[in-house]
């Protein structure tokens, strides 16, 4: 470990304000990158399901 | 007995190939893609979960301050696996686009437009990190110089590839000129690479990917190459979900085409 305390590791030697939002705008646009697909996925599959019930029903009665 | 009938046409069509041919034979088809990435996510999505917890305390807390740049180097662990990334993803992105160019293979044109977002967003991280390294460090936030205007040059590269994928109506069409801009595009890549060395400039040179051992301490060294696996297999999980969309979203498509009454 290389701080002592959690003070020093927020102020991260005066280089928080540079180092912290560096992380922070790295993982908030990989959680927008991975909700996006996510999402998209789910809809689309419902959409695939929704569609195919429909055909089935059809099927059924022609 | 009703298995072995059903599967005979295909099987015996294939029987003669070698086994690897067939396995790529089916690898190209989007319904046993869809299967296999299904599979493969909870492991590459629990895999990336691992690695960031271990490269983040790692990097953030326990690799020791640098001597020159003292706290303000931890951005690196961010910075290089970004930017590394954002240069791989684009070949990949590329040879994909070539592939679909020159055998209409449908799934490359799919693998490389689930590439686009996730390489623009990382070439986007790249840029960011870096300028946040760079006011503190060069006392700017921006230079126009080799390295800089390149990087910046390969997300419009990543954007423009996604404009074209996105806005011609027929995807077929799209993902063709999409392939064929990634492709020459695809320049840029050895010219973002090599820059360090070919012009003068602010951007230290390389100290991982270079032919002699790398130029850092394994204390550095480890948490640096643990982010990288960390990124590149969060890369990975994203692809193979935005790949399962885009076979479901063609599935679509051929389900309304067969069903004239429903369309509008």
């Amino acid at each position: 470990m290389s701080f002592d305390s959690w003070q020093a590791f927020w102020d991260m030697g005066g280089y928080g304000l540079f180092v912290w939002p560096s992380y922070a705008v790295t993982f908030i646009t990989l959680l927008v990158l991975v909700v996006h697909a996510l999402r998209r996925h789910a809809r689309l599959q419902q959409e695939l399901q929704r569609l195919e019930r429909l055909q089935q029903r059809e099927r059924k009665s022609p | 007995m009703a298995r072995s009938a059903a599967s005979s046409p295909a099987g015996s069509r294939v029987s003669r190939t070698h086994p690897l041919v067939v396995r790529f034979h089916k690898l190209g088809s989007p319904a046993y893609f869809h299967v296999l990435a299904g599979r493969l996510l909870p492991w590459s999505a629990g895999a990336t979960a691992m690695l960031f917890l271990l490269g983040l305390p790692w990097g953030l807390a326990f690799a020791p301050p640098d001597y020159q740049q003292g706290e303000s180097y931890r951005i690196i662990f961010v910075h290089v696996p970004t930017a590394a990334l954002s240069l791989s993803i684009y070949m990949g992105m590329a040879v994909c686009g070539a592939i679909f160019l020159i055998w209409r293979m449908k799934l490359a044109a799919m693998v490389a437009r689930a590439c686009a977002p996730v390489g623009a967003a990382y070439t986007f991280l790249s840029l960011v990190t870096g300028a946040l390294w760079g006011k503190p460090m060069w006392g700017t936030y921006w230079v126009w110089d080799a390295r800089l205007t390149s990087q910046l040059i390969l997300l419009f590269l990543y954007l423009g590839v996604m404009a074209l994928q996105e806005a011609i109506e027929d995807r077929e069409q799209g993902a063709r000129a999409a392939g064929l801009l990634a492709l020459v595009g695809s320049i840029n890549v050895p010219i973002i690479k090599y820059s360090v060395e070919w012009w003068h400039t602010l951007h230290q040179g390389a100290t991982i990917f270079k032919i002699d051992r790398p130029s850092m301490d394994p204390a550095m060294l480890w948490p640096l190459l643990v982010m990288l696996g960390a990124f590149a297999l969060f890369a990975l999980t994203v692809v193979l979900i935005q790949v399962r969309g885009e076979i479901i979203a063609r599935r679509l498509e051929a389900l309304a085409l067969s069903r004239p009454r429903s369309a509008p």
